[in-house]
């Protein structure tokens, strides 16, 4: 059965990604009337870079073209972490959810370096709001996977998010915990509110404008690790919410959080069709409604300490 | 029955003033409340005299167009007044650049587009510079990643917040006046239009009532009826334009969509009827080129409902989006007193409270039979330049929907034969969907185009949006640059 899970797993780390931007795509266009590209558009589109040779500025050093593999090798090394069905990932360990968020940190630490490398002034602002972004997402993020360890004492990524506990208590903290961390999500993939990814307007971009300078197969890279990272966000979020177990439903188990993944990216699409970016400066207001919401789960926790474990 | 948007005059009788005189005029035009359209040189009549006429043209609504010229008496300075009334700064760069005229006093003397010498100066623009630890430059342009016009935008930052912004442009001269000066009279109307494609009605009605009035022609009030038609269709469709990539860069979907839709319906309504999208070729002096029989009539008809109709429901979503008045309302600010000081105009005179709307000023042509409500809104920033445009559109449309009740069929008119009339002066003026675009022909004693002027709303605008993003976030600027949506190429001429 875990060969199965396996297979699983990895179809939604490797291949998901390109259909989950497909998705996103199809509800704008769908949204603003128009038919809309292909649902594997992205895949003939990374060929295409991957088909060109790349072009580097003068004034860029070894860290430059070597970014893109370490946000590559650091997204996939975090994906077979994180659980896509409750109860498994390929690897996993004690604290692992902690080397979850460090190694996209370590991807974003050299997306930064790689931007501020280009001596560009857009890309320095880039770099920075980034840092700021990461700063706002990181404690829900942090907080929210603490607030699942600590009700359900599980240390291993893939063991947090198996329900237990009591009934309403625990579907009110993995719904909470599943809206924060879609914010998360919005946050880290550059979605509308927090970023808009189909704008050419540097001076307004975060995601976009650190890669400007990025041409060829290494922009590719980029821009599928990005959405690998989108993916794996949506495949946690269905995760905590599936109801069903891996060892005696792996089938359906399967199926909830390979349609999940679908409904984030609708969800996702139907946002970017409705509602306007919000200004940068507002942004931290709404991380801060993620972060009360998984606080508040916290208290939830501690004070029915008796019901879990 | 002369135009009230042209004025003609025998150079004759032009009433001239020392430059003393001439100040002193200027400053009780301005004490009297009248608005100053233009202030411009023209090239001494004496070729050994270096020293430029002055030209100053005022706006007023009982009076109509003031024209009157200053000219050097002996050894007399031209004193610069901009310290006084800030409005007249880019006229004084422009003939300081033009003519070499000195400026003393002028206190932010800068280049306006690098004109003919000064073209060698365009890498050493003098930009402001704020200096701090932690201040930061960002250079934007002239290649900009999108397509738009190139131009170059320094910003001077603290963080995200701009504490200056200075705009060179001039990477769009062409020598528009010059081309205009050496064009034989059947080439110069598709030079007009291509000025500021955008405003190519707006341009070529300013150009034909100028040639007209210079050579002596009228034009049935049917053909001026087709005339404003067509400029009200331009307008329609630019303020479409410019709302739909407001919504595009406030990454508000349904509105960047939708109005695009619609300003390709309108866009292809001026093709059928005169073969242009952009209006191009459709007016040209004393001329109808294309008949506007019963089945014209019911097409615009047709298309405007439609358009009414669709537009107000996108209209509704795009102002009652708390995303989309979380981002435009407060947003790149020019608050009424200031607007009034800098001399805004046009939409973005009107976005700040200013009354300033030539085609209520003057009333001319089919503006007399059917008066257009002046559209005003007080607060001056993004929100209110997007509430002009869609609050333009319903007026411009009902102001086609009347127009079209009373209008006749009428019959394309032939090309006239005429020539201008030598050593005359004209001024004429048109508000086109930006602004007012203001032409000034000079003739010579042979009928000879000696002296063209042209000046766009832009020119005096750019330095509105440099205002506008004052202590605005550096990320906000694109919104504020399209609310204002101002012409390179109309500038930099």
């Amino acid at each position: 059965m875990s060969n199965f899970l396996l297979v699983f797993h990895l179809a939604i780390v490797f291949v998901a990604p390109i259909f989950v931007i497909g998705i996103v795509n199809r509800v704008k266009s769908l949204w603003a009337g128009r038919r809309g590209p292909r649902l594997y558009q992205t895949w003939f589109d990374l060929v295409r870079l991957l088909r060109k040779t790349p072009v580097y500025s003068q004034v860029t050093s070894w860290i430059f073209p070597i970014a893109p593999l370490v946000i590559l090798a650091t997204t996939i090394t975090a994906s077979l972490l994180g659980p896509i069905v409750p109860g498994y990932a390929p690897l996993g360990f004690a604290g692992d959810f902690v080397a979850f968020a460090y190694l996209l940190g370590l991807g974003k630490i050299f997306l930064m370096l790689s931007a501020l490398d280009t001596g560009s002034a857009f890309e320095g602002m880039g770099a920075s709001r980034e840092a700021t972004y990461s700063a706002l997402a990181e404690p829900v993020f942090l907080l929210g996977l603490g607030t699942l360890a600590w009700a359900g004492g599980a240390h291993s990524f893939q063991d947090l998010v198996i329900p237990n506990g009591s009934w309403a208590i625990d579907a009110v903290l993995r719904v909470t915990f599943a809206g924060a961390m879609f914010v998360v999500l919005l946050i880290e993939a550059a979605r509308v509110p927090a970023d808009d990814p189909t704008t050419h307007l540097e001076l307004t971009m975060v995601h976009e404008v650190m890669i400007l300078d990025h041409s060829g197969p290494e922009l590719a890279i980029v821009q599928y690790a990005s959405a690998m990272k989108m993916t794996m966000l949506s495949g946690i979020i269905a995760a905590v919410l599936n109801p069903f177990s891996e060892t005696s439903y792996p089938i359906l188990a399967v199926l909830f959080s390979g349609a999940f993944i679908v409904l984030v990216a609708v969800c996702v699409g139907l946002i970017e069709s409705l509602i306007a970016r919000l200004r940068f400066r507002a942004l931290p207001l709404f991380t801060f409604a993620a972060f009360l919401a998984v606080l508040t789960s916290l208290v939830l926790v501690t004070a029915n300490q008796g019901e879990f474990h | 029955m002369s135009h009230p948007n042209v004025l003609l005059q025998p150079l004759s009788e032009l009433e001239t003033l020392d430059f003393g005189g001439f100040a002193q005029r200027l400053e009780d035009h301005f004490a009297r409340g009248q608005r100053l359209l233009s202030l411009f040189g023209s090239p001494s009549a004496d070729p050994a005299d270096s020293t430029p006429e002055l030209h100053a043209v005022f706006v007023d609504r009982e009076q109509g167009l003031i024209h009157f010229r200053g000219r050097r008496q002996g050894t007399q300075h031209y004193l610069s007044l901009t310290s006084e009334f800030p409005s007249l700064h880019c006229f004084e760069r422009e003939i300081h650049e033009q003519y070499g005229l000195a400026m003393p006093g002028h206190p932010w003397l800068k280049p306006i587009r690098f004109e003919g010498t000064n073209l060698k100066r365009m890498n050493d623009y003098p930009f402001y510079k704020l200096k701090g630890k932690e201040v930061h430059e960002v250079g934007v342009g002239p290649i900009h990643a999108g397509v738009i016009e190139p131009g170059h935008f320094r910003f001077m930052c603290y963080g995200e917040t701009v504490h200056h912004l200075e705009i060179h442009l001039g990477y769009q001269h062409r020598g528009a006046e010059a081309l205009l000066r050496q064009a034989s009279p059947r080439k110069i109307p598709p030079l007009i239009e291509s000025i500021a494609g955008d405003t190519a009605v707006g341009y070529t009605l300013g150009f034909c009532r100028a040639w007209e009035a210079l050579c002596g022609l009228t034009v049935r009030l049917e053909v001026e009826a087709i005339r404003s038609l067509g400029l009200e269709l331009e307008r329609v469709a630019m303020h479409l334009v410019g709302l739909s990539g407001l919504a595009t860069d406030v990454a508000f979907l349904p509105g960047s969509s939708t109005y695009g839709r619609l300003r390709t319906s309108v866009i292809n309504l001026s093709m059928r009827l005169c073969g242009s999208r952009f209006g191009r070729s459709w007016f040209r002096p004393g001329e109808l080129r294309f008949p506007f029989n019963q089945s014209h009539k019911d097409d615009v008809r047709k298309t405007v409902q439609q358009v009414q109709t669709d537009i107000a429901i996108i209209n509704n979503l795009f102002q009652k989006s708390k995303t989309v008045q979380h981002r435009l309302c407060t947003t790149g600010t020019v608050p009424t007193p200031l607007a009034q000081e800098i001399g805004l105009v046009g939409m973005a005179g009107r976005a700040s409270g200013l009354s300033c709307d030539l085609r209520n000023e003057l009333r001319g042509g089919a503006y007399a039979q059917h008066p257009i409500p002046l559209v005003v809104e007080s607060t001056g920033d993004c929100w209110a330049r997007g509430l002009i445009r869609i609050h333009e559109i319903d007026t411009s449309l009902n102001w086609i929907m009347q127009l079209l009740d009373t209008l006749p069929e009428v019959e394309a008119e032939p090309p006239p034969k005429a020539e201008p009339r030598p050593n005359c002066i004209v001024v004429s003026c048109e508000e086109g969907w930006r602004g007012e675009v203001m032409h000034c022909i000079q003739t010579d004693a042979d009928g000879k185009v000696a002296h063209y002027k042209v000046q766009d709303p832009s020119l005096r605008n750019w330095f509105g949006l440099a205002q506008a993003v004052k202590n605005n976030a550096i990320y906000d600027f694109p919104i504020c640059n399209k609310s204002f949506d101002l012409s390179y190429c109309g500038n930099d001429l």
